[in-house]
């Protein structure tokens, strides 16, 4: 079943913000399952339930040409029977343990969460083995799962957001899958066979790609037995992932003409890599430029001048291509004073750096945060294969904070030189904004 | 993004079943001599806490014409205050590490930090400043008019769905004030000035009309001992009656249509006045909750997901919602996506033919068994989440219910029959008054 609520992210790609969370006090121990699969437990039994996280790397990437919107589809299809059972039964099935399952396909990966009550944990993991295993991809299923989709698809090409994503996307990536909809077109959808289906599902779930986050009451032996039964028939390896996406924007602005009273602006950079040097400078950056309500963009735009109700920033560590997007929403009348005050400040943080005062008060604030994201078993199983699937390392979590600490007003500034050219942005504006033209 | 409206923007889709969980466990309650009611939510495992004040006030506690002055106090509450300067409040929190919002909804505001549990005291120091001693800076009052109006924009201008449920609201409580939107109207909200927001503040904003919730790493003696200090010394308020105006003589059956040319999937609402969960009072409450889990639950096991997405492909998607915590009626309401080639028109009419063969046929006893056993086990999924707890009290408390009422509903729900659901559902289906909208392109209006 499809959510018919999408999720308008920044573009979509994944954000450091949202999945590089780590907890400063928590115990992840390795587990290695006797099959020899690996994964990160953190143990706590004070609940009865456990809840896993389960990332495959590859996701809507993996669609083959002309097959845009094949894995996104097979995804919401997984749930929609299985083994013995249609997709009514399974679903009764699931509620009849109480589990929780989702399935959710982004462009890197494709994500599995559930949770399970300790009293049926056997089972609950026997109906989730099924949906990765044995999906029916009944013939009835892919016809509803597709009108859903094409709603969902009708409902985008009438979104500001979506349609500034995806017109940034078009422009920036070239022929990479980055550059178009995952979710397929209207046209993609509705030529899907079972077959493509059945190809996006056999490309999906390779383990030499998986990893595994679980927090909850299982001890490290249950885990590991538990993994075993959860991965047992899936092949080992999958097809070549794609190569480097590549940011070939010539900079410049474009403008969407949308019969909206407010413009929504979407504005990248290239960004930079989680094992480049210079990253924890650009994180603290990013903080300091838009990170939360006190940085540098929301202070002049919101807070002096009263010109968006919000604006943000985030580095995005997508795998193909590192990014650094901000987003903001003003009236029509307005946003040409927003555009050019964003000009100025970027180019006043490129040429000056920041002050001493912002560096020490983004680095409180994001060593301060960084313990309280440890916020309960779901959040901690998803954090934790985010990590694995970052390729970091176990220790990361003791040593992250005195990389923050670490970070010198000198290799900001410097870091600041580097990414934010203003020169090089590509910005897509969507509504009617006074005032403001394309340049490109 | 911050200062965050809920219930107003998308309440189409918000599953009723997130909030009716709860753990009865290491919640303490307790009352400050000023009035000021405390609840505390012990959660161990980690050391957080979420610091959060509630007002039992909200958008429908509004002078007539002055609406969203609730939401615009809650903006303005960032700002300066006799002994700090604007904005020094979400600086301190930041720099401690925490993370603080605030959200505005028909018959509360609240107020919340999350922080380190070491930082509770500071916290609380903040929070009783600007209970009794905001400044607003007029420049500043003025600033912030033009933020909440790019909210308005950005939130329900930019967004059919959005301003289609607001003209649906309109209908339903035509007199009370849970018709006007919480986010204010567009004129009026232009006419907001520095008084009408004082004006609010002195009258609401007091310990008395307030309660502390803290969740997470904390002891009830802890909390005390800080709540005692800190807002302890606050004096009480003489707070007007909380009576708002009624809806008389209200219609039975209204209709309308909402055009929108940017309405991509047309889709059919109807909502019926329904009961809320009074205080000793939950049990017709229960049974609506499980209608409407019954009803609009997961779309492959519900009634009307089973009737129209799966027996039938007649709709892309249809669900039933109910969400009995309000001070106020509330309302129960059904919704229809049809699939192409499905009329509005017809669309209702299926609403209609399968509330009426689920009237004639009852419930499928193993789907009420599951049902009551996810209740059950949504218990302990809560558990996970102290934040999620603090929000249904502070819900609650400030909607007419109290801590044992909270407390006492898994076992209302657990009580609950077939038969009750089902007298529900016979009331409420033929007695309640009702509106129907349909959200429409623009293309269809001009035909």
């Amino acid at each position: 079943m499809m959510r018919l609520i999408t999720q308008i992210g920044a573009i979509g790609l994944a954000c450091l913000l949202h999945i590089a969370p780590v907890q400063a006090e928590i115990q992840i121990q390795e587990v290695t399952s006797p099959n020899g699969h690996s994964a990160w437990l953190v143990e706590d039994h004070s609940i009865p339930f456990v809840a896993l996280d389960i990332r495959f790397e590859g996701g809507t990437n993996l669609d083959e040409e002309g097959k845009r919107g094949a894995t996104y589809m097979m995804t919401g299809l997984l749930e929609e029977g299985a083994g013995a059972l249609d997709a009514q039964g399974f679903a009764q099935a699931v509620q009849g343990l109480a589990a929780e399952f989702s399935f959710a396909s982004y462009r890197d990966t494709i994500a599995i969460s559930a949770k399970m009550l300790s009293e049926n944990r056997d089972d609950a993991a026997a109906l989730l083995h099924d949906a990765l295993t044995e999906p029916r991809f009944d013939t009835d299923a892919i016809e509803r799962v597709r009108a859903q989709i094409q709603s969902i698809l009708a409902s985008q090409t009438q979104d500001p957001d979506t349609i500034a994503a995806q017109t940034f996307n078009a422009l920036a990536f070239g022929d990479h899958p980055y550059a178009s909809p995952e979710e397929g077109t209207t046209d993609t959808i509705a030529a899907l066979t079972r077959e493509d289906i059945l190809t996006a599902y056999r490309n999906a779930f390779a383990t030499s790609r998986v990893s595994i986050g679980a927090s909850g009451d299982i001890t490290a032996d249950e885990l590991g037995v538990l993994i075993d039964r959860l991965l047992e028939g899936l092949p080992e390896t999958g097809p070549a992932l794609p190569d480097m996406a590549g940011f070939d924007a010539s900079a410049g602005q474009v403008v969407i003409d949308y019969p909206t009273p407010q413009s929504v602006v979407l504005f990248g950079l290239e960004g930079i890599a989680m094992d480049d040097p210079d990253f924890f400078p650009a994180f603290v950056l990013n903080e300091i430029i838009g990170g939360g309500f006190r940085a540098r963009l929301m202070d002049e735009l919101r807070v002096q001048r009263g010109l968006t109700y919000g604006v943000g920033t985030s580095l995005s560590t997508a795998d193909w291509q590192p990014m650094w997007l901000g987003q903001f929403a003003s009236s029509n009348e307005r946003v040409a004073e927003a555009v050019a005050l964003v000009d100025v400040i970027l180019r006043d943080i490129a040429e000056n750096g920041v002050t001493e005062e912002e560096l020490t008060r983004a680095k409180r604030y994001m060593t301060g945060a960084y313990p309280l994201r440890f916020d309960g078993n779901g959040a901690i199983a998803s954090i934790i294969a985010g990590m694995q699937q970052s390729g970091m390392p176990i220790d990361y979590i003791a040593n992250r904070n005195s990389y923050v600490d670490a970070v010198t007003l000198a290799e900001v500034a410097a870091v600041a030189q580097r990414l934010i050219d203003p020169d090089r942005m590509l910005t897509v504006i969507v509504g009617q904004p006074d005032g403001l033209s394309a340049t490109r | 993004m911050r200062k965050i409206i809920i219930a107003w923007c998308s309440a189409l889709f918000m599953p009723v079943f997130a909030f009716s969980a709860q753990a009865s466990g290491a919640v303490t309650s307790f009352t400050l001599q000023n009035g000021m009611d405390v609840v505390v939510i012990e959660d161990h495992r980690s050391p957080a806490v979420v610091h959060m004040v509630w007002y039992r006030t909200g958008a429908a506690d509004e002078p007539l014409g002055k609406s969203g002055i609730a939401h615009f106090l809650e903006h303005l509450m960032f700002k300066e205050t006799e002994t700090r300067e604007s904005g020094e409040f979400s600086r301190i929190v930041e720099e401690n590490g925490g993370n603080d919002n605030a959200f505005t909804s028909w018959d509360y505001t609240a107020y919340f930090q999350r922080v380190a549990a070491d930082r509770l005291d500071l916290m609380m120091a903040l929070e009783a400043d600007r209970m009794a001693n905001l400044r607003l800076n007029p420049a500043e009052v003025d600033t912030e008019r033009n933020v909440i109006l790019e909210e308005r924009a950005q939130r329900t201008d930019s967004n059919p769905g959005a301003l289609f449920n607001e003209a649906f609201r309109q209908r339903a409580y035509p007199n009370h004030p849970y018709g006007i939107p919480i986010i204010g109207w567009r004129a009026e909200m232009e006419g907001l000035t520095r008084a009408d927001a004082l004006a609010f503040y002195e009258t609401y904003y007091a310990p008395n009309n307030a309660i502390l919730i803290v969740a997470g790493d904390v002891t009830p003696d802890e909390v005390r001992v800080l709540a005692e200090t800190h807002y302890g010394p606050l004096p009480p308020a003489e707070l007007p009656p909380r009576t708002r105006a009624e809806d008389t003589a209200l219609p039975q059956d209204q209709r309308f249509e909402f055009a929108d040319e940017r309405v991509a999937q047309p889709y059919v609402m109807r909502s019926y006045r329904a009961p809320e969960r009074d205080h000793g009072a939950q049990a017709e409450a229960a049974a609506l909750s499980l209608l409407a889990e019954i009803l609009g639950g997961a779309p492959s096991t519900s009634v009307l997901g089973r009737a129209l997405q799966f027996d039938t492909q007649r709709s892309v998607f249809a669900t039933a919602y109910y969400s009995g915590i309000s001070l106020d009626d509330t309302q129960f309401t059904l919704i229809n996506m049809p699939s192409a080639g499905v009329s509005l028109e017809e669309a209702e009419a299926d609403l209609d033919r399968v509330i009426a063969d689920f009237l004639e046929n009852g419930i499928d006893p193993e789907q009420f068994a599951r049902i009551k056993f996810l209740y059950e086990a949504s218990e302990i999924y809560a558990r996970d989440n102290a934040s999620g707890r603090a929000r249904l009290y502070g819900m609650a408390l400030t909607s007419g219910l109290e801590v044992e009422d909270v407390q006492t509903w898994p076992e209302v729900i657990e009580a609950t029959t077939i038969e009750d659901v089902m007298a529900a559902a016979q009331t409420l289906f033929a007695n309640a008054p009702r509106v129907t909208g349909y959200l429409t392109t623009a293309q269809r209006a001009e035909n």
